[in-house]
């Protein structure tokens, strides 16, 4: 791993992170590299350190100690939320975090590309390409006919999906999409997960996902990370993880076998 | 974006502002309107000023700012140095003869000989000017960004924003410079003008109003451009804000500064109509009042702020007259009943209504509830 690092550039290279809250080892000596393009899904039971870990990329919580690079030359935990943002790494939240009283169209004209300053944001017009882009999302999210609601009108699935029609206006090189799915139907979480693998390859997508008819609809011949207690139980395709014992032993509570 | 200037808003505030601006001094120049009522008219609008000043804060950014009012005083002293200033010959002292320098009159009380330098560019009424913008836009921009850098906010904002008017007040009660505890008053001329004659205090109407017209202008399009968006996001969930590449603190200090410089500008104003300034009027609860007018008003929208600050000051203007003990118990018990019934404000009843007979014809509502976007 070690090796590998030094000679490849990783999109996101997190090595011996660690943090704690109060006492409580949230993230463990973690490493985790991740490769332009990729479509990587993060699973592990409650407490695993799942979150916590966006919390730590997206610059919510910073790490105790560790090092967390963005393609290869920038210090994640240097900056603050709106600078990473600005790198290109968006994020879900686990619970739909869109603003309630703004309406669907002025929620993705928040989050559109573009200068984020005072002075750019008094005289920003949304131009054509730009309403273009707006009306292709809502299309996309199914929300053409809700853009004049206010978003806190939206049913809950609708609410997840406008947060993702936020990221996708932003054009984030890094989605950070925490449990899409949680509170959907199932038809709902099909498409979502559709949408998802129609944005593979175009972005790098980490997906932290509890649920396993969607783990394995959008990480089928992708690559799984397991998260156990902070740090990473093991990798691989979600056939090997679903058998790997380790992982049966954390997921079922089997006791550790002495090896 | 959503809230978009209709055509009705537009008609509407067009008649009110050439009704405040043109027929109402009209009426006074025609013998028709007191000089005492024009005199407290535009002392209600300069208290629009203020609530508009804490609204643009509180309902449109989220920070409740308890501290306002030090603004609104810092614009009436930078102009009230110039007003001293102007008062020359007339003072009491010069006319006794114990004053050949023409010094204000407080300072020859404190044994003065000579102006201190600070005090002479005043002499210069656009220079004065300038201070009412420069001062409390320097002011809280100072504050602003070491408050709002360490991400002050919430209650520790309002607490904070009090300390500081506070502070500021027992300042000026100690600055024997600048009139300690008696402030400025006696004031005789403004831009050589007799300060008391009719016509003068007409202009000064006209510029209060008209000062009014601009803000609410100036605020209706900012609160229509995408800084506006973001001034919601950020008062309605200020992590997202940040989450979505937004520097929430630049956001606020813009706003911060803005919101002072109006305050000033109606103390400026306020200062030649009131006739007298002393640091009392920075006290915390001169603050606590403003806010009390918006919340009445109805915050988050910029006429609500204006209604409550006219509406609760005549209210006030003829309850201490007519029940001098009750006033504040009043004052108390209008903010508890608007607070638990109408936590939107008077401005609010208009939206509460029409939500009321949307629900009672849905069909009809979403027909009318936003216009098409091109």
């Amino acid at each position: 791993m070690k090796i590998e690092s030094t000679q490849k550039t990783f999109l996101l290279a997190a090595e011996g992170v660690n943090k704690s809250f109060s006492g409580f080892k949230a993230i463990n000596n973690l490493n985790f590299y991740l490769d332009t393009g990729e479509l990587r899904t993060v699973i592990g039971p409650n407490g695993a350190g799942k979150t916590s870990f966006l919390d730590l990329i997206t610059g919510r919580t910073k790490p105790d100690s560790g090092t967390i690079e963005f393609e290869g030359n920038v210090s994640i935990p240097k900056l603050n939320e709106y600078e990473i943002y600005r790198l290109g790494i968006g994020r879900k939240f686990q619970t739909p975090t869109v603003y309630t009283d703004h309406t669907v169209w002025e929620n993705l004209l928040l989050s559109l590309e573009g200068s984020r300053g005072v002075w750019a944001s008094l005289f920003h017009q949304p131009n054509s390409t730009e309403r273009d882009r707006m009306d292709e999302i809502l299309a996309t999210i199914n929300l053409v006919s809700q853009r004049h609601w206010k978003a806190g009108a939206l049913a809950h699935g609708q609410k997840q999906w406008l947060e993702i029609g936020m990221l996708l206006a932003q054009n984030a090189k890094l989605l950070l999409v925490d449990e899409p799915a949680a509170g959907m139907t199932d038809t709902e979480t099909h498409k979502t997960g559709e949408l998802l693998l129609s944005l593979a390859g175009k972005h790098t997508i980490v997906v932290i996902e509890h649920d396993m008819v969607f783990v394995r609809q959008i990480a089928a011949g992708r690559k799984v990370t397991v998260l156990h207690q902070g740090s990473v139980l093991c990798e691989g395709s979600v056939d090997e993880v679903q058998n790997d014992e380790r992982v049966l032993d954390v997921y079922l509570g089997r006791k550790k076998r002495s090896n | 974006m959503q809230r978009h200037v209709s055509k009705v808003e537009l008609v509407t505030a067009s008649v009110i502002a050439l009704f405040l601006v043109v027929v109402f001094p009209g009426l006074h120049a025609a013998g028709a309107v007191s000089d005492f009522t024009i005199k407290l008219w535009g002392k209600y609008l300069c208290y629009g000023l203020l609530a508009i000043s804490v609204d643009l804060l509180w309902g449109y950014t989220g920070l409740l700012s308890l501290g306002q009012a030090l603004f609104f005083s810092l614009g009436g002293y930078m102009l009230g140095m110039n007003l001293m200033l102007m008062i020359g010959e007339d003072g009491q002292y010069f006319k006794s003869g114990n004053n050949p320098s023409l010094l204000p009159d407080f300072m020859v009380i404190l044994g003065r000989t000579e102006l201190p330098s600070f005090w002479k560019p005043f002499y210069n009424f656009p220079f004065a000017v300038a201070m009412v913008v420069l001062v409390p836009g320097l002011l809280a921009f100072l504050f602003g960004f070491l408050g709002f850098r360490s991400r002050i906010k919430g209650v520790y904002f309002s607490i904070l924003t009090q300390a500081l008017t506070y502070v500021a007040a027992v300042f000026f009660q100690n600055a024997l410079i600048m009139g300690s505890n008696n402030g400025f008053t006696d004031f005789k001329r403004i831009l050589g003008c007799d300060i008391r004659a009719s016509a003068t205090q007409r202009g000064l109407y006209i510029a209060t109003a008209l000062a009014l017209v601009l803000v609410y202008a100036f605020c209706r399009w900012l609160t229509t451009t995408k800084f506006g968006l973001v001034q919601r996001a950020v008062r309605d969930s200020e992590t997202r804000a940040l989450f979505s590449g937004y520097a929430a603190a630049n956001y606020k200090l813009f706003v911060f500064v803005v919101a002072s410089i109006i305050g000033s500008i109606g103390g400026a104003l306020y200062l030649p109509q009131a006739g007298i300034l002393n640091p009392t009027e920075m006290m915390p609860e001169k603050s606590l009042e403003a806010v009390v007018w918006c919340a009445v008003g109805g915050r988050g929208t910029l006429i609500g702020p204006i209604i409550g600050a006219i509406g609760t000051n005549a209210l006030k203007s003829w309850a201490t007259r007519a029940f001098p003990d009750l006033w504040l118990i009043i004052l108390g018990g209008l903010f508890i009943l608007i607070v638990l019934f109408l936590p939107k404000g008077i401005f609010g009843l208009l939206g509460q209504a029409r939500d009321f007979f949307a629900k009672r014809k849905p069909e009809a509502a979403s027909a009318t509830a936003e216009p098409a976007k091109p």
